[in-house]
């Protein structure tokens, strides 16, 4: 097998990611589609790592779940208050930015 | 040499693993968009995580393969979990378009989306892999530690800056001021008073021998259930249990237990005032 697969897979999991944010309306699913997309391009950090045969794309990837960490609990937090004051959590119903 | 030719090409057991791990993970993140309940979403998200986790380690990438599983599956999909838990775990999805032909066009979008990018990756001149043996020589761990430590110290510490206004920005989002004073005991006790009804508490949930729970309404003399001495988030839930019929129920399953022991099944139906009789028959035996 060559480890060019592994680059094909996050291309996969990243297209899955994009199309479940088109298409689904509950924000925290959307939510979670993005952090599908940030996992699939940590794994084409890492693949490519292996292919340059150094430790950069690691770190680029342990950054990326830094701040992907740091985007979950505010995004959350965004969606914990619009839940708050709308009583839903779909997308649709925020389409006002004022309550 | 087949240290050279090795990072061409994987062993056989990483690529049974990654065909099988990989038809998974892909499974996982199509259940993800597709299950209507968020829960299950974040169920299969959890384990497409899992999966990519191994992939990480089978890739060499140790450090990051530990904190996938401790940071994303156990500290951020838990999060998800919890919120899943506030905003109410059985609200599922509408499945009512508000755009029309939405879903098709971004399935479409998609599908380009994916034929770009796997077009790009194959026309790319990804020949050679060296993997990563002489960066892992001193460690995985050690190697990342040197890197992050002189390389990319300030974004490391940038990163620290980040997460602290992450955390400021989360406790101001959702915190809430109370625009009100709480009202105290007394003042809710004058309020009682003035309106005139209910001046004593409300009375007690109802408490029977086999049955002391605050789900369960108490008995009225005339044998009804009353409704108020039940809680009120109950009574809106609709979660309140009516043990009233279930006593008499059981003492009937009782007796025709203790009558099948007795062989007096051919004797007439009881009476309701024998009952004690047989209880504490049954029990001296």
């Amino acid at each position: 097998m060559n480890p060019v697969n592994y680059l094909y897979l996050a291309a996969l999991l990243f297209t899955i990611g994009a199309t479940g944010v088109l298409i689904r309306r509950n924000a925290i699913v959307v939510f979670m589609c993005i952090e599908l997309m940030l996992n699939a391009c940590n794994l084409a950090f890492v693949a490519f790592s292996r292919m340059h045969g150094n430790l950069d794309g690691q770190i680029i990837a342990f950054f990326t779940m830094v701040v992907a960490a740091a985007e979950v609990v505010v995004g959350l937090a965004i969606i914990v208050s619009l839940f708050r004051s709308r009583h839903s959590a779909s997308v649709d119903d925020a389409s006002l930015m004022k309550l | 040499m087949t240290g050279y030719l090795a990072a061409y090409s994987t062993s056989t057991g990483e690529a049974v693993q990654f065909w099988v791990l990989g038809t998974v993970a892909v499974i996982g993140a199509l259940c993800t968009i597709l299950m209507r309940r968020a829960v299950h979403s974040a169920l299969c998200l959890a384990g497409t995580m899992i999966i990519l986790a191994v992939f990480y380690l089978a890739n060499g990438a140790y450090f990051l393969g530990v904190v996938q599983i401790i940071v994303y599956t156990g500290a951020i999909m838990m999060l998800f979990l919890f919120v899943v838990m506030l905003v109410g775990v059985t609200a599922a999805d509408s499945l009512k378009e508000t755009i029309k032909g939405q879903r098709w066009l971004a399935l479409l979008c998609g599908l380009g989306f994916g034929i770009l990018l796997v077009g790009g990756i194959g026309n790319a001149a990804l020949t050679d892999f060296n993997g990563l043996g002489q960066a892992n020589a001193n460690g995985n761990v050690e190697g990342l530690a040197a890197l992050i430590f002189t390389k990319y110290v300030f974004a490391f510490e940038i990163t620290g800056a980040l997460l602290i206004t992450a955390v400021v920005g989360a406790m101001v989002l959702t915190h809430r001021e109370r625009t009100e004073r709480a009202r105290t005991q007394r003042e809710l006790a004058e309020q009682r008073v003035r309106e005139g009804k209910h001046l004593p508490p409300l009375p007690a949930p109802g408490v029977y021998a086999r049955h002391n729970a605050v789900d369960i309404p108490g008995l009225l003399p005339d044998g009804t259930t009353s409704d108020l001495t039940v809680s009120s988030t109950l009574r809106d839930r609709g979660q309140i249990r009516d043990v009233s019929q279930e006593a008499l129920g059981d003492l009937r399953a009782l007796e025709q237990r203790s009558e099948e022991r007795l062989e007096r099944t051919e004797i007439e139906p009881p009476a309701p005032h024998r009952t004690p009789s047989r209880r504490s028959e049954e029990a001296s035996q």
